[in-house]
């Protein structure tokens, strides 16, 4: 029958609806402040609980709800500024071991918690946070891992007695030994190609010597970046931990950056201090006396100065673990955990030089910037990173070492302050930041006052513009409106783990004017159809059918759009797309089936005389 | 075909090419001798976002930095008079690897000096810091984004429709983007990442209302057996009007919200889809159609697939 849906869509169409709306629901009930309290080895005891809670009545600081297990403690605030008052008197109470962390505790029911509905996340500019973006140094990660290489190759030669005429790096990618023979190289060439699967050979002849190129291959070089760039991850993951943040994210955002979103820190100095650590090291040995002064730079170690040798026997990305302990006659020691290459390139190196010293470099990469005129004669910025050395261990080595060894005779202070150096130090690449965002919590909380108020005000207008219009068609397209949000809500809070930023919120309003669209258009050619003298359930059946391919072409040219704008875009641009991709999907089903379904119920399987849409302008029949 | 009650669109599609040139002219020597005002996203700098418990008056805190060594400063309001945002270019006597924490800095000393300054209690909201390397980055990434869109709607459009109508729309879409461009130009507005999302949403927008128009054309040519190409774009026309218009201000209405209660962060966008769909209705109606007559769009470009056409006339 004419505009009569069988009762299994309707049936469905009311399941969508009841999931759209049970699965918005938990957004309507608002997060308390909290703090998550836990130690930062062990499990909380007996007698923490009443020391915070003497802790907080004392800073007479509101709490309720707490929450404890063996992992943890979870308070809750009345507000944000208890929240951060309570942090500090907590932290004070509790001493430096303990990590207090700033949180927000859910008050979503039980039952809605049970069949999984959650809330959607808040971007950073709707609760307060810092962002960083930060850079990682990778043409300093490929230049590292080939200066390792190349000390590799030097200690091959040496081993295999194949005489060279010298070792140059060329490139981050490319290095070059040199040959007095034919025969040498070739032998050479056989003793390496084995050990360094990773490089391409390439023979060469030059000015009478026979060069031997090694090269990283691209994928090589790809490898290697995609490796630094998990490290430094790591790396930031692990420093985030100590700020004290609930839900800190550290994402991949294109070949050689990282952003770091710190949801709730309200001191953005603490955080860059402990993110820019950017230190790596170097484990050299001290030349030999009479050494060419070629071969090593000189340092300054407690006010003596000491030629290292130019040769890295180890980078610090193999050290896996420094820890600061007391050995057998309990004299401080930092003790050191090498990987198994690390452990077998530091045995080689030491195994016949027992009893010469060992040096420890720290490098810290700094950036400066530097202005050059490129080809078009334009003057251009650019960062330029320069490495700032400093010899941090200067220590006899008394047998040789594998892949555990300690560093002795430090004083305390210095056995203390060196591990989580050289723990720093294990960091595969150099960062900066290259874009930085403080969003204080006022300041989060106006935005997503004022969005909410957009969108409810929008939505409002538009309600009561398509009522005036279209009458009860109108109220149709209202109902399919305001399911719509719910369904983009709903998709964005269990679906598509999607997080809600500013511009995902002028997303969804502009979806709101735009989904109406779909209707008008329906609408309008309903009205074209009763014009043209077409009866009421035929100028329906007419109007949803004439409509229905105009609609797909241009909600599917507007969700390609969105989809480039989401794959080139980054922060609000993502937002944005993300959530005009949602209400592109969900505005189809819901101005489309949803309001047909309204519409059939109203007016399908009678005789209708008139329809409720407006005022139409009756036409001569069309030839 | 043309009854009395339809307006004759296509009769001015002389004068609306002609003043779309202007238009266009217009804003080119627009964008050459003024460029936008590039906002912290695009070129790089620290800004600092401080609230008032009173309205603030721009000259006197231009004044007191100027006299405590910040010249550079650039104050602006945003949102009400109560709040303000101070511009501050980057230290080049800064490493870069400090100018971050040098930013942070900067915000809270700024914040205390003004505080110090003023009766009024100061609230500071938050700060930005963008190196000169991502700013730049930024222009790159959005211009190809918006070439690689415009692509992919051409080779969709010459799939669904044909490959004049693919002419049109990517001509409107340019028509739209470039002038929106030139009002932000002339009139100075700011151009951050925001207007950028924007503008990528009035190809979106406009696209739309372009496609909703050429879906009406290739019905007509189909269906109707007299009546020139002109008078065909024209009954199209007018029978998509009042969609074009009621769907144009439902978006406004929704828009304008936006900019009068978003709150400052949202306001550029609001501005620049604003103007988009002002432009994007216009040029749905007198760009998109305009190229296709002049391309000679005939009814055979249309006939093609015989799948298609027997799918819409089956239809009721």
């Amino acid at each position: 029958m004419l505009n009569k849906y069988p009762a299994w869509k309707n049936i469905l169409i009311l399941l969508v609806v009841i999931w759209g709306f049970m699965y918005s629901l938990p957004n309507l009930y608002p997060d308390d402040p909290a703090l998550q309290i836990s130690h930062e080895l062990t499990e909380l005891s007996q007698g923490d609980l009443p020391t915070i809670m003497s802790a907080l009545e004392a800073a007479e600081v509101q709490f309720f709800g707490e929450e404890v297990d063996s992992e943890s403690i979870l308070i809750r605030l009345n507000n944000l500024d208890d929240q951060l008052r309570a942090k500090t008197a907590i932290e004070e109470a509790l001493g430096d071991s303990y990590i207090v962390a700033l949180n927000l505790a859910p008050t979503t029911p039980g039952w809605l918690q049970a069949i999984g509905a959650g809330k959607m996340n808040l971007g950073l500019d709707l609760q307060g946070g810092v962002h960083f973006l930060m850079e990682v140094d990778m043409d300093a990660a490929l230049t590292r891992r080939m200066e390792d290489n190349l000390s590799n190759v030097r200690t091959i030669l040496r081993e295999q007695r194949i005489r060279s005429r010298g070792l140059n790096l060329i490139s981050n990618s490319h290095l070059e030994v040199r040959f007095a023979d034919a025969d040498d190289r070739s032998q050479a060439r056989s003793e390496l190609v084995d050990v360094f699967p990773e490089l391409q050979f390439q023979n060469r002849e030059a000015q009478g010597v026979f060069i031997l190129d090694m090269r990283m291959t691209p994928a090589t070089a790809l490898q290697i970046q995609n490796d630094t760039l998990q490290a430094n991850r790591t790396t930031l993951l692990n420093r985030v931990d100590t700020l004290g943040v609930s839900e800190p994210t550290v994402q991949q955002q294109g070949s050689d950056r990282i952003v770091v979103e710190l949801p709730g820190m309200q001191d953005p100095a603490q955080a860059i201090r402990i993110l820019q650590r950017i230190a790596t090291l170097e484990f050299h040995l001290e030349a030999e006396l009479g050494a060419s002064s070629l071969t090593y730079e000189t340092y300054e170690y407690e006010g003596i100065p000491v030629n290292v040798d130019n040769d890295v026997i180890l980078q610090g990305d193999r050290v896996s673990n420094a820890v600061y302990s007391l050995d057998q006659n309990s004299q401080p020691q930092v003790l050191l955990s090498l990987d198994a290459q690390g452990g077998n390139q530091m045995n080689r190196a030491t195994r016949d030089n027992v009893n010469r010293r060992m040096d420890v470099l720290l490098i810290e990469t700094k950036s400066r910037t530097v202005t050059s005129v490129n080809e078009d004669g334009e003057e251009v910025e650019e960062i330029e990173f320069y490495e700032d050395k400093e010899l941090i261990t200067h220590a006899t080595i008394l047998q040789p070492l594998g892949r555990q060894f300690s560093i002795t005779g430090l004083t305390p202070r210095e056995a203390s302050d060196l591990a989580p150096l050289i723990r720093s130090g294990s960091l595969a690449a150099p960062m900066t930041i290259v874009e930085q965002s403080v969003i204080g919590p006022s300041m989060g909380q106006e935005n997503l006052d004022q969005g909410l108020l957009g969108v409810q005000v929008a939505a409002g207008l538009v309600v009561i513009f398509m009522f005036f219009y279209y009458r009860t068609f109108g109220m149709a397209a209202n109902a399919a409106l305001i399911m719509n949000i719910l369904m983009i809500v709903a998709v964005m809070s269990s679906i598509i783990p999607a997080t809600l930023t500013l511009p995902g919120i002028v997303g969804i309003v502009l979806t709101v004017g735009m989904a109406v669209d779909a209707n008008v258009l329906i609408f309008t050619r309903i009205r074209e159809e009763l014009g043209n003298g077409a009866p009421p359930q035929q100028a329906i059946d007419a109007g949803y059918n004439r409509a229905f391919t105009t609609i797909l072409d241009a909600n599917l040219t507007t969700f390609l759009v969105a989809a480039v704008l989401y794959t080139i875009g980054t922060g609000p641009v993502r937002g944005f797309a993300i959530t005009l991709m949602i209400g592109i999907i969900t505005s189809m089903f819901t101005a489309i089936v949803g309001t047909r379904a309204i519409v059939n119920l109203i007016y399908g399987g009678k005789s209708v005389k008139t329809l409720s849409i407006g005022n139409f302008r009756k036409k001569a029949k069309a030839a | 075909m043309l009854t009395e009650k339809e307006f004759d669109f296509m009769g001015y599609r002389k004068i609306a090419g002609v003043v779309s040139i202007i238009l266009i002219i217009v804003s080119i020597i627009s964008l050459a001798v003024n460029s936008l005002e590039f906002g912290l996203d695009f070129t790089s700098g620290t800004s600092v976002r401080l609230s008032y418990s009173d309205s603030v008056v721009v000259e006197e805190v231009n004044q007191t930095l100027r006299d405590n060594g910040y010249e550079d400063a650039v104050v602006v309001t945003f949102g009400s008079d109560r709040e303000i945002r101070v511009l501050l270019p980057v230290d080049e006597s800064i490493e870069v690897g400090d100018q971050a924490a040098q930013a942070v800095i900067v915000g809270e000393s700024i914040a205390e000096l003004l505080q110090n300054s003023s009766g009024s209690q100061i609230t500071l909201l938050g700060s930005d810091y963008v190196s000169a390397k991502v700013g730049g980055e930024l222009v790159e990434s959005g211009g190809i984004g918006m070439l690689v869109a415009l692509a992919i709607i051409m080779v969709y459009i010459a799939m669904r429709f044909q490959f004049k109508f693919s002419v049109g729309a990517v001509v409107a879409l340019a028509h739209d983007l470039i002038i929106t461009l030139g009002i932000f130009s002339l009139f100075r507005i700011e151009f951050n990442l925001n207007t950028l999302a924007a503008l990528l949403a009035i190809i979106g927008y406009s696209l739309n209302d372009t496609i909703v128009v050429s879906d009406r054309i290739r019905e007509n040519f189909r269906r109707m057996r007299k009546g020139t190409p002109i008078e065909m774009v024209n009954t199209s026309l007018n029978q998509t009007l009042s969609r074009t218009l009621i769907t144009s201000l439902t978006t406004l209405l929704v828009l304008f919200s936006i900019l009068l209660i978003g709150g400052e962060s949202t306001q550029g966008f609001a501005v620049a889809l604003i103007i988009g769909v002002v432009i994007g209705t216009y040029s749905s109606i007198y760009i998109a159609s305009n190229v296709i007559l002049y391309m000679n769009v005939t009814r055979e470009d249309l006939m093609l697939p015989v799948k298609e056409g027997s799918e819409l006339d089956d239809i009721p």
